[in-house]
């Protein structure tokens, strides 16, 4: 095969969302940067977020960011590092802002102000009731972020590599020289040489049978940095969003809640109020998703089914407002109007009509706590010592700073992205500023050129939608909205054997180069086995209840014992190493968690 | 039920002309979308189909395609509206999008589409300084109403694949870009467009337009974009937005 092409660049960030275009933006302003996405930007994943970006500009009632802070905090079952979760709240005001000044087209509030909505635990701490802190575009707010920071890349004219697809870090001892890439057009092989490189590349959903994520959120930047030893920290802690659509696992917002949405059980009960007496259905998602599992465990599904009724018809969302002393009401245009989205996934998808029929729904795989371990400016750590790697960043959902702890809020992950992104950038530019470019280490693509050519002339009998699929069965069975011990052993016995098939059986119908998209596929299935025996590794071993991770042999949080975040190391034997960082305390003292 | 679907297949590498594959599924349930249909043929019978797609369910644009002779998001076409109500099987005829190099089987080269796109300066344009209290520009509910329906387009080139004047002359800017010009001439913070003007104003702009509505017919985002098109005809027109 022909040499690899040679690209340099003072800095390339790799992913297109929310989280590389911030940090472009930035980094660019003195930095020679390309961008690398596997999707056009404007396709990736940020587009599809709905409900919120949360920031306590409040604009309709009194909020501070401390209140959005201890919130958070809460929100992750106190396993956020608390210094991190301050600069999140407080930066947030700002960049939404800024957002807006970019151009951002939010919805209004009378007075012209950005227009916010309520969102799952986010409270007036002194009240404890839901406030208004998500600000938002409609039911499309993720559309709007993700296009206008495209808008703004193409203004200040930053080199975009579309459709090129990032497969290996160029890693020599402690430095970063680069990252390898195929351009999925011809199949051709690129090096981008550069001083620093910032991985971007979104969740890994995809790890389970129903899921709001897209088909290529497949977790490739993660899987990437830890087989080139970068531990991935509290990969245990995924999220189960808990209104998805029934099988389809489409994401219906928090926001249809924040508007006065109610989930409905089997008996026509309002179940949430049994729950979290006082925020009812906007607690935390993990408290939903599970009170969702409860429910339907003790046979009270919709017609003893496996799923729940979301209901924001205006008659019912009024009657509850009324039960509830609320002086709102909402009508039929007002719902159409909040929520167009959703009403037309609604009657695509399901022929249900939002304004007049309740939606079937059940938890859905979501949102990557988890993830490549940062500081606040997003520098990637070593080791649970907190030891830098120079010249290596991530930010957005792959990595983990940690702000989001054990489970994390809506309208946080949007925060994160540009809070985190930028700060990224702005911290690589000061970096290239002074460092300098290292040379390239021999062959620097032949490894991985290797790995395409053996799944590509594999002569096995296994193709990618059946081992897929096999993944996708044992993790949603084994590891997901609760887990004991023996079902976590199993899936840690599955994934060894689907390990084991796809490294001997994985073949391929597409031998060509252009497009082969047959081969890509198969290579992204290889990173969600990857970080599905991380997330198991991750998770047998923490013998507790916290946030998304909820055991019934071990069912209360043990603070004594694991006030800590988990980083798993990939061994050359293909086993994890476990070691353990304190979480960082702050003005909140853990404890017990009632909403 | 069984599906009986027609893919437009082409691949440089292997053959110089394209040609229809002809597959058949059994055990397809009403819900499914096209793409899921798309998903299985790639999956279970040929790998080497190519076509574009991520979130699957009409938000990314990835998977324009024209299904039954016309254009719509694979992932947001129920196959049940291809079909009789009550039939036990259902024709499908897949081609990609009309009007731009087809690369690879469904795949076609966006590279002019996003050249017609960039055209218009499709960014936020004031260069007035921001606030003093460091806070968000104020818009009426009123002026954000103004550009609500262009704020949503994804990109996805339904419209503009669809449009005859783009297929007779490919210099059209087309209705994607107008939509997107549109966005931000009507956006009341914004302060450049009369340089937008200038572009859709141009003999290869909105008078190629002959209200055909096939772009608004095709846009899986439900823009009005033939009425778009026709207010930045009338902003064209009264020097007025
Ligand atoms: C349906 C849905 C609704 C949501 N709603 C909300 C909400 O209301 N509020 C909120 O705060 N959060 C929400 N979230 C979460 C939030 O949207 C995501 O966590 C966030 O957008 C992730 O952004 P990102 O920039 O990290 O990655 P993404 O936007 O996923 O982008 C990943 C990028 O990486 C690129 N990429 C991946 N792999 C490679 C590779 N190997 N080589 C090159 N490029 C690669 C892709 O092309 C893409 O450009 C929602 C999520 C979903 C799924
Ligand atoms: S206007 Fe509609 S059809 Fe045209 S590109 Fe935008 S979303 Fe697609
Ligand atoms: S796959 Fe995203 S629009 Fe169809």
């Amino acid at each position: 095969m022909a040499n690899p092409t040679v690209h340099t660049f003072d800095a390339v960030i790799v992913g297109a969302g929310g989280a590389g275009m911030m940090a472009a933006l930035y980094a660019g302003k003195s930095a020679n940067v390309a961008v690398i996405s596997k999707l056009y930007p404007t396709r990736s994943h940020t587009g599809a977020a709905q409900g919120g970006i949360g920031a306590a500009l409040a604009n309709l009632e009194e909020d501070k960011w401390e209140w959005h802070a201890y919130d958070t905090v809460k929100g992750s079952d106190y396993l956020a590092d608390q210094d991190a979760v301050d600069v999140l709240c407080q930066d947030a005001i700002d960049v939404v802002v800024e957002l807006e000044h970019m151009g951002l087209p939010f919805d209004r509030i009378e007075n012209g102000r950005i227009s916010q909505r309520r969102f799952g635990g986010h409270t007036n701490n002194e009240t404890n009731r839901p406030v208004y802190r998500a600000c938002h575009a409609a039911d499309r707010t993720g559309h709007m972020i993700l296009q206008t920071l495209y808008q703004n890349c193409l203004k200040n004219k930053v080199n975009f590599f579309d459709e090129y697809q990032v497969v290996d870090l160029i890693r020599v001892d402690d430095t970063v020289r680069g990252v390898v890439a195929i351009n999925i057009a011809d199949g051709s092989f690129h090096i981008f040489h550069s001083k620093a490189v910032m991985f971007a590349t979104g969740g890994w959903g995809r790890c389970w049978e129903v899921t709001s994520n897209a088909h290529s959120l497949t977790g490739d930047g993660a899987a990437i940095c830890m087989r080139r030893g970068i531990p991935m920290q509290d990969m245990e802690f995924f999220q189960f969003h808990p209104t998805g659509i029934f099988k389809l696992g489409i994401l219906i917002t928090e926001g249809v809640r924040g508007e006065g949405g109610v989930l409905i059980n089997g008996e026509g009960e309002r179940f949430m109020e049994r729950y979290a007496p006082s925020i009812k259905d906007l607690a935390s998602r993990d408290v939903v998703s599970r009170a969702i599992y409860l429910e339907v465990q003790a046979g009270r599904g919709i017609n003893g089914k496996n799923y729940v009724h979301l209901d924001v018809t205006p008659e019912t969302v009024n009657h509850y407002f009324e039960k509830d002393g609320e002086d709102m009401r909402i009508s039929r245009e007002y719902i159409e109007q909040k929520l167009p989205d959703i009403a037309d996934f609604t009657r695509t998808y399901l022929g249900v009509d939002p304004v007049k029929d309740p939606m079937p729904v059940q938890p859905t795989a979501h949102y990557a706590m988890g993830g490549i371990p940062t500081n606040v400016d997003s520098e990637v750590l070593l080791d649970a010592e907190n030891r830098v790697l120079p010249g290596l960043y991530a930010a957005g959902e792959v990595a983990c700073v940690s702000v989001h702890g054990a489970n994390r809020l809506g309208t946080n992950s949007l925060t994160d992205l540009v809070v985190f992104g930028k700060r990224a950038g702005v911290r690589m530019a000061d970096f290239c500023d002074s460092a300098e470019l290292l040379p390239l280490p021999d062959n620097p693509a032949e490894e991985i050129m290797a790995e395409f050519d053996r799944i590509r002339n594999n002569e096995g009998n296994m193709k990618t939608y059946t081992l897929r699929d096999r993944m996708q069965k044992t993790m949603t069975a084994n590891v997901s909205v609760f887990r004991v011990h023996d079902q976590m052993a199993k899936a840690i016995n599955d994934m060894d054997e689907i390990k084991t098939d796809y490294t001997r059986f994985i073949t391929v119908d597409d031998k060509g180069k252009q497009f082969n998209t047959d081969l890509l596929e198969a290579w992204e299935l290889g990173c969600l086995i990857d970080l599905a025996r991380a997330t198991a590794a991750s998770a047998i071993a923490r013998t507790e209840s916290r946030g998304a991770h909820a055991r019934d042999d071990y069912p209360e949080r043990d603070d004594d014992n694991w006030l800590t975040h988990t980083f798993a190391t990939l061994q050359s034997d293909g086993s994890f190493e476990l070691t353990y960082k304190p979480v960082t305390l702050g003005r909140y003292e853990p404890k017990p968690r009632v909403y | 039920m069984q599906v009986n679907i027609k893919i437009r297949r082409y691949n440089p590498e292997k053959q110089a002309k394209a040609w229809w594959g002809e597959y058949t599924l059994q055990d397809c349930s009403r819900t499914d979308s096209v793409l899921d249909v798309l998903h299985r043929v790639k999956w279970e019978i040929d790998g080497t189909l190519a076509l574009r797609r991520s979130c699957a369910h009409g938000v990314c644009g990835s998977d324009a395609m024209r299904i039954n002779g016309a254009n719509s998001l694979a992932c947001k076409m129920l196959i049940s509206r291809l079909g009789k109500e009550g039939a036990d099987s259902i024709n499908i005829q897949v081609e990609p999008i009309l009007g731009l190099p087809v690369l690879k089987d469904l795949i076609v080269d966006m590279e002019p589409f996003m050249e017609h796109y960039r055209s218009v300066l499709p960014y936020f344009i004031n260069d007035e300084p921001a606030p003093a209290d460091g806070r968000e520009r104020l818009q009426s509910q009123a002026d954000r109403e103004k550009f609500d329906d262009t704020t949503k387009c994804i990109l996805c080139a339904a419209c503009t694949t669809s449009c005859p004047s783009y297929w007779a002359n490919g210099k059209y800017v087309g209705p994607a870009a107008i939509v997107n010009a549109h966005r931000f001439i009507f956006d009341s913070r914004d302060e450049a467009a009369e340089s937008r003007l200038n572009v859709v104003g141009d003999t290869f702009g909105v008078w190629r337009c002959r209200t055909i509505f096939n772009c608004t017919n095709a846009c899986p985002r439900e823009i009005e974009v033939t009425k778009a098109i026709a207010e930045v005809k009338v902003a064209l027109a009264t020097g007025k937005v």
